[in-house]
């Protein structure tokens, strides 16, 4: 998957230290990755790998401590809290393991929320956000509440949300996670589908399975990078046969 | 996101728990009624004073010689000279003569009636009016010590079935007869006894000669117009100055201007009580912002996602104090409600208990103010837990459960 066009994701040397009194925990490590525009890439580990915490750093959601995080070709480790707020907001679709659906609000609302941060009038955001609920087959549940519907259909919700700003990056942490297999499979095929269709796609799991439907595998272990190369040669990753978190 | 949608967030938000929403308010709604309520009360009473200062005369002055010395005095020629001399404050003078006597009429002995010497235009100065029928005093009564005498309606109508006029009565052992009644004086259009319809009027002259006073020592005044109470005075004490040699010697009193202070602290009065309650708003405020930091720590995880979906901290800042003071707002429109409830219930329980009509009237102006200070204090004290909201770290926040 080498080009020679800017990635839209790199990591030099990024590292994230954590102090605690004398001790240092080092979440990352030195990490150096890049993903390009279109790929589709597993980030796996175990828990303590420092997955969650690249994780944070790619969705803008933390800074590294050392090394620099280019997104788009701009660091961000410079940045001040509004700006990581607006990246956030037009560069990065999150997809929680939990949903994390604003419970009092229809999905329609849920779905408006980035629209809504990033300015765009009302009257668009409800076409769009209709427009997108449809896409994951949610067209006629626009009126409900996050709880009148079942794990598999609030993580469609999710996802529409994540897709409704157009961003660079889809960033999903753990999407199965909460989901029983079968459910966990029309997720991880809405995600090909959607990589399919162009988008960037960041899939962070523990699971080697699940990792193993992406195209691409970088394995983190003790906030280093163990391997990083196409899904075919990486070291046991199987094919996924269901079974949640 | 514009005001409008924080807004409608908010009301959302406030709407969706509305038990909680009211206990929140309650603490502003009590604050601006009582503000309210007693602002009310205090314009309430200041009318019922000015009514009743009105029906003394805020255009008159009234003048006590109380003299220096053994013999220093003035003659009422001299006080008549100087309303005379000064065209432009007074307009007509007349000497007052208290009677503490008995009233009798064959052997009923009349306790209630007050009996008062006045000159020919005291009628006129104080825009009584005679019923037909009858006349009033003549300044001959006055120069003859005529015992005559014009006599109330409550007089009339209680002891003479209202035929007063031509029939007699003694005041004090003399026979004096009644040559006028006056029409209804007292406000409420109802005569009673010792009120402003049991009176007698008689010449002063005869008043005084009764009383064994060699001089006049009481006159009233009345004023070209009751905003010239204060330079009238003034000119009226030189005047006295200038006889006597001394201001103790006289005592000048403009119930214009006696009103002017019970007014003055009446406002204060009440400026202190409405403060008192003012407090009230305040602990209404420290409740809003309990009930806001516990809010917040609730929707930690919401306020983690909004974050993560790029809500810059001025945006969550701004919900939650917009939220609060919405709370607070609605609190004080709730707050006015009531007061002007309560202002009616207590004007009619006024009447009930008093039998004096004060009306119980909130002044514009107190609403206008009570509503301003609801949305400063929701502001205020939303301020501190949207601070804490907008500053969350959106990481822990999301891992919040």
């Amino acid at each position: 998957m080498e080009t020679k066009e800017t990635p839209i994701i790199e990591f030099r040397s990024v590292s994230k230290y954590y102090y605690m009194g004398d001790n240092v925990v080092r979440a990352c490590d030195g990490i150096d990755m890049s993903i390009f525009k279109g790929e589709f890439v597993a980030i796996v580990g175990q828990s303590g790998s420092g997955k969650s915490t690249c994780m944070n750093i790619i969705g803008c959601l933390d800074v590294p401590t050392h090394g620099e995080y280019f997104l788009g070709g701009v660091s961000v480790g410079a940045l001040r809290k509004n700006a990581l707020a607006e990246i956030r907001n037009e560069m990065i679709g999150f997809i929680f393991q939990q949903y994390n659906l604003l419970a009092k609000s229809n999905l329609r609302e849920n779905v408006e929320i980035p629209l809504m941060y990033a300015g765009v009038p009302k009257a668009e955001r409800r076409r769009r956000a209709t427009d997108v609920l449809t896409k994951v087959g949610l067209g006629d549940k626009l009126k409900n509440k996050p709880n009148q519907l079942s794990g598999g259909q609030q993580q469609r919700v999710s996802i529409a949300r994540a897709l409704v700003g157009r961003p660079s990056i889809i960033l999903a942490d753990e999407p199965t996670g909460a989901l029983d297999s079968k459910t966990g499979l029309e997720v991880l095929a809405m995600l090909r589908e959607l990589h399919e269709e162009g988008n960037t796609v960041v899939l962070i799991t523990h699971d080697s399975s699940i990792a193993a439907r992406a195209q691409r595998v970088v394995r983190l272990e003790d906030g280093r990078v163990s391997y990083d190369g196409p899904v075919s040669q990486a070291p046991g990753v199987g094919t996924y046969t269901g079974g949640g978190a | 996101m514009r005001f409008f949608e924080s807004f409608e967030l908010a009301l959302k938000n406030i709407l969706a728990g509305k038990m909680r929403a009211f206990l929140t308010m309650l603490g502003i709604i009590i604050g601006v009624m009582s503000v309210i309520v007693i602002v009310g009360l205090g314009n309430g009473m200041e009318n019922y004073m000015v009514d009743a200062f009105k029906s003394l005369g805020t255009d008159t002055l009234n003048i006590m010689i109380t003299g220096r010395g053994s013999s220093r005095s003035v003659s009422e020629e001299k006080m008549y000279e100087i309303v005379a001399e000064h065209p432009e404050y007074f307009k007509l003078i007349s000497p007052t003569v208290s009677m503490m006597s008995s009233v009798k009429l064959g052997a009923e002995t009349l306790e209630s009636p007050s009996v008062t010497g006045v000159s020919e235009d005291y009628l006129e100065m104080k825009q009584y009016f005679l019923l037909p029928g009858g006349r009033g005093l003549y300044y001959v009564d006055i120069r003859e010590r005529a015992n005559v005498c014009v006599v109330g309606t409550y007089v009339n109508d209680t002891y003479f079935n209202g035929a007063a006029v031509g029939q007699t009565l003694k005041i004090s052992g003399r026979l004096f007869t009644i040559v006028g009644v006056l029409d209804i004086i007292a406000d409420s259009g109802e005569a009673e006894e010792g009120g402003a319809d049991d009176i007698i009027f008689v010449p002063y002259s005869t008043a005084a000669r009764m009383n064994g006073l060699g001089t006049l020592n009481s006159y009233m005044v009345t004023l070209v117009s009751e905003d010239l109470a204060t330079p009238a005075k003034e000119a009226m004490e030189d005047e006295l100055y200038e006889i006597f040699g001394a201001d103790n010697a006289y005592n000048v009193q403009s119930m214009s201007e006696l009103l002017g202070t019970m007014t003055q602290m009446l406002n204060i009065l009440i400026t202190v009580l409405a403060l008192i309650a003012g407090i009230s708003l305040l602990v209404g405020g420290i409740g809003i912002m309990n009930i806001m930091l516990v809010s917040v720590t609730e929707r930690t995880r919401e306020i983690g996602i909004r974050k993560a979906l790029g809500a810059k901290e001025r945006y969550i800042m701004s919900q939650f104090v917009i939220e609060a003071a919405t709370t607070s707002v609605m609190g004080g429109a709730l707050g006015i409600l009531a007061g002007f409830g309560l202002s009616g219930v207590a004007t009619q329980v006024i009447a009930a208990l008093t039998e004096e009509s004060l009306s119980v009237s909130p002044s514009v102006n107190s609403v206008i103010m009570a509503f301003g200070i609801s949305a400063v204090i929701g502001i205020l004290f939303g301020y501190l837990p949207a601070k804490k909201a907008a500053k969350l770290n959106p990481i822990d926040a999301l891992r919040y459960e």
